[in-house]
C-alpha cells in the first residue's frame, strides 16, 4: 500500500516538474484564453446582453471551462511522448499496479491543467472581472473535478492511438464539440436555440461544469441550468466511469 | 522428490519449453536454459533471434505462448508481481525521462520499486558513485551523452537491490571506447553485489569477454551452450588465415582438392578451421602455388566466437543487419553520438 502510493506520488510530481520546466508550453498556454477573452468578448458582446451581467462576465467562467477543457484532453499527449521517448517501459514494468500509474499521472495531469486555469482566473481580474479571492478558492475544487474527468478522456485516447498525429486529429474532434456545446460561448436557456442543441449539450459533463462555475463565479446573478449540487454530481459521476475507463485502458496497454 | 525441490530452487532462473509465438511464427521455440547464481549468462545471437522477447517474458512485459519459466523461484505468470519486484532491467531502447535530472530519474525508480524513503538518498548516491556520474547528477538527462546515458540506466536498474539484473544489448549503437567503460562496470558489479546477469548481445567480443556461461541462439532455437573457452575448445583445432590476391578461387580449390569445408571469408582473408593447422598449412601453400594463386601471407589463430558460431549455424552474425533502433529513440541517440 505504502508502494503504491509513494508509485502515485513519485508519478505526480514528475508530470509537475516536466510541465513547470516546459517554458513555451506555459506561455502558449497563457494566449488562446487571452484571445477568446479579449477579441472575442469584447467584439461578441457588443451585441450580445444578458440582464446583470456583461457579456465577458458571462463569458469568462466559460474560458475556463474551455482552458480546462484544452488543456486536459491535450495532457493526453504525455502518454505518447512516454512511449515514443520509451520511458513508458520503466514505469510499467515497475511493481506498481497500473491503477496506480493511472491515477498518477491523472492526478498530475490535472494539476498541470488546474495551473493553466488559474493563469486565466487572473486574466479576469486584469479585465476588469469582478473576482473576489473567495470565489476563486470555491471554483478550485470544482475546476479540479473537471479536470480529473477530462484527463481521463484525454489519456484514454492517447492510450489507444499510435502517433502524435492521430492523437492530434482525434483530440479535436472530441474537443471542438464539447466546447461549442457546453454553453461556454452562449446561454443554453435562451430564446431561440433549437432542441436539439439543448439536448446534445445534456449529454455533454461539460455543460454542467461550466454551469456550476458559473453558479460561483457570478452569483447570484446567474441563473443556473441545474443546481449546484446537481451539476457537481454529474461531474463526479462523468470523472469515476472515466477513471474506470482509463485504468483499464491502462491495463491493456503493453 | 525433496531434493529435486532444493535443487529447483537453486537455479536462478529457469525455463520449461518457454515459447513464445507471434500468430504462427515462433519468435522463442521451446527454450530450456538454467540460470546459476551470482554467474554472468550471455544470450548470442544475431538481430531477430529472439533474445529480446525471451528477456521480456522473463521480465514478465509478455506473456509465454506456451512453457513456463520461473525467476528467482517465482513463476513469471502467476507470480508476476514479486518477479518484478525482484529484477532490474536494462532495456534496448532508451527509456529515461530526459527532462528530468539523473538524480531525478533515479529517486523516481526508488520510489516505483518501494525502496524505503530512509534509506533512498544513502543508496542512490552510492549508485551514482558505482557508475561515475556524482558531477552530472543535478543536469538534465539530455545534456548527457550517449555512454553516460546507459550508465545512468545501469545504475538505475540496480537501486532496488534485484538479484536478477537483465541487460538487452547494453551497448548497441555506443562507440568502441564508452562499451569497453560499460564492460568494465558489468565486470565490476558482479565483484562487488550479490547479483546474477542475463546480458543479450549480437557482439560476440561483449558475450566472449563478460559472459561465463553463453547461450547461442539462432530462429528462436538455442544451438549451444557453454563457457566461452568449451565452445571454442569444441571446435577442435585452429584457424588458418589466408591473405591472397585471388580468396575466392583459393577458396574452392581448398574445398575441392585438401576437403576442407569449414571456411568462409572475411575482409579478403580466408579463413579455415581444420584440427591440425601446422600440417595442413604447407599443403594450402603447394596447393596455391601450383594454381597460380599468389599467397600474401598466411598465419595461424585459436579459434574465436565468430568460428563458433559459423560452426553451428553455418552462418556469420553479419554486422550490417543490425537492428536500428526505432523511431524517436533512434533519433534521439543518432542526436548525442
Ligand atoms: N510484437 C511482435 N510482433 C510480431 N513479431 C515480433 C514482435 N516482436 C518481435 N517479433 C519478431 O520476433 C523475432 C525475434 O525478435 P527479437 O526477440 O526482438 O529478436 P532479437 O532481440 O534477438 O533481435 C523477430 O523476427 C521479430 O521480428
Ligand atoms: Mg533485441
Amino acid at each position: 500500500m505504502m508502494t503504491e502510493l509513494r508509485g502515485l506520488y513519485t508519478l505526480w510530481l514528475r508530470e509537475i516538474k516536466r510541465f513547470v520546466r516546459d517554458r513555451t508550453r506555459l506561455i502558449s498556454s497563457f494566449f488562446q484564453p487571452l484571445l477568446w477573452l479579449v477579441i472575442f468578448g469584447v467584439g461578441f458582446g457588443a451585441r450580445f446582453t444578458l440582464p446583470g451581467l456583461s457579456y465577458q462576465q458571462y463569458l469568462f467562467p466559460g474560458i475556463v471551462g474551455q482552458t480546462l477543457l484544452f488543456t486536459s484532453l491535450f495532457m493526453g499527449i504525455s502518454v505518447i511522448w512516454d512511449r515514443e521517448f520509451g520511458f513508458m517501459k520503466e514505469i510499467l514494468v515497475s511493481p506498481v499496479s497500473r491503477f496506480s500509474i493511472f491515477l498518477g499521472k491523472m492526478f498530475g495531469d490535472s494539476t498541470d491543467a488546474l495551473m493553466q486555469g488559474t493563469i486565466v482566473f487572473a486574466f479576469g481580474l486584469l479585465l476588469g472581472i469582478p473576482v473576489d479571492p473567495l470565489t476563486f478558492f470555491a471554483s478550485l475544487p470544482i475546476m479540479l473535478l473537471i479536470t480529473f474527468g477530462l484527463v481521463s478522456l484525454g489519456l484514454t485516447i492517447a492510450s489507444f492511438m499510435g502517433s502524435l498525429e492521430s492523437f492530434g486529429a482525434v483530440q479535436t474532434f472530441v474537443n471542438l464539440p464539447l466546447f461549442f456545446l457546453s454553453g461556454a460561448l452562449f446561454p443554453l436557456s435562451g430564446s431561440g436555440i433549437p432542441d436539439w442543441l439543448r439536448i446534445a449539450s445534456m449529454f455533454n459533463p461539460l455543460t454542467y461544469g461550466v454551469d456550476a462555475l458559473r453558479s460561483v463565479i457570478l452569483g447570484a446573478a446567474w441563473v443556473p441550468l441545474q443546481p449546484l449540487y446537481v451539476n457537481l454530481a454529474v461531474v463526479c459521476v462523468f470523472d469515476a466511469v472515466m477513471i474506470g475507463v482509463g485504468t483499464w485502458a491502462f491495463t491493456r496497454m503493453k | 522428490m525433496l531434493n529435486r525441490e532444493a535443487e529447483q530452487m537453486s537455479h536462478v532462473i529457469e525455463t520449461h519449453k518457454l515459447t513464445k509465438a507471434f500468430n504462427s511464427f515462433r519468435a522463442v521455440d521451446a527454450l530450456d536454459i538454467t540460470v546459476e547464481h551470482r554467474e554472468i549468462f550471455g544470450l548470442l545471437g544475431p538481430n531477430g533471434a529472439g533474445k529480446t522477447t525471451t528477456i521480456s517474458m522473463l521480465c514478465t512485459i509478455l506473456r509465454p505462448t506456451f512453457g513456463s519459466a520461473k525467476v528467482n523461484g517465482f513463476d513469471i505468470v502467476k507470480e508476476a508481481h514479486k518477479v518484478r519486484k525482484s529484477i532490474g532491467i536494462v532495456f534496448q531502447d532508451p527509456s529515461i525521462d530526459d527532462r528530468l535530472t539523473g538524480r531525478e530519474n533515479l529517486y523516481m525508480h526508488a520510489n516505483l520499486y518501494g525502496v524505503p524513503a530512509s534509506e533512498q538518498k544513502e543508496r542512490i548516491a552510492e549508485i551514482l558513485k558505482l557508475i561515475e556520474l556524482e558531477d552530472r547528477a543535478d543536469d538534465l538527462l539530455r545534456t548527457y551523452s550517449g555512454g553516460m546515458r546507459r550508465r545512468l540506466e545501469l545504475g538505475r536498474g540496480l537501486i532496488h537491490y534485484p538479484k536478477v539484473l537483465f541487460l538487452d544489448e547494453p551497448t548497441l549503437g555506443l562507440d568502441p571506447q564508452t562499451r569497453d567503460h560499460i564492460w568494465k562496470y558489468i565486470r565490476e558489479l558482479k565483484e562487488a553485489q550479490d547479483i546474477t546477469v542475463v546480458l543479450t548481445t549480437h557482439y560476440m567480443d561483449e558475450a566472449d569477454k563478460l559472459s561465463d556461461r553463453i547461450a547461442i541462439m539462432d530462429h528462436g532455437k538455442i544451438i549451444v551452450l557453454d563457457t566461452p573457452p568449451s565452445l571454442k575448445e569444441t571446435l577442435e583445432g585452429d584457424v588458418v588465415m589466408v591473405k591472397a590476391a585471388n580468396v575466392e578461387v583459393l577458396s574452392e580449390l581448398v574445398g575441392k582438392w585438401l576437403g576442407l569445408e569449414k571456411k568462409r571469408v572475411v575482409d579478403g582473408v580466408l579463413e579455415i578451421t581444420v584440427r591440425n593447422g601446422k600440417a595442413v598449412m604447407p599443403r594450402i601453400m603447394e596447393l596455391a602455388s601450383q594454381n597460380n594463386v599468389y599467397v600474401e601471407s598466411l598465419l595461424l589463430r585459436e579459434p574465436n566466437l565468430e568460428d563458433v558460431f559459423l560452426h553451428y549455424t553455418g552462418r556469420t552474425i553479419r554486422e550490417d543487419s543490425t537492428r536500428e533502433l526505432y523511431g524517436m529513440s533512434a533519433a534521439q541517440r543518432r542526436a548525442i553520438r
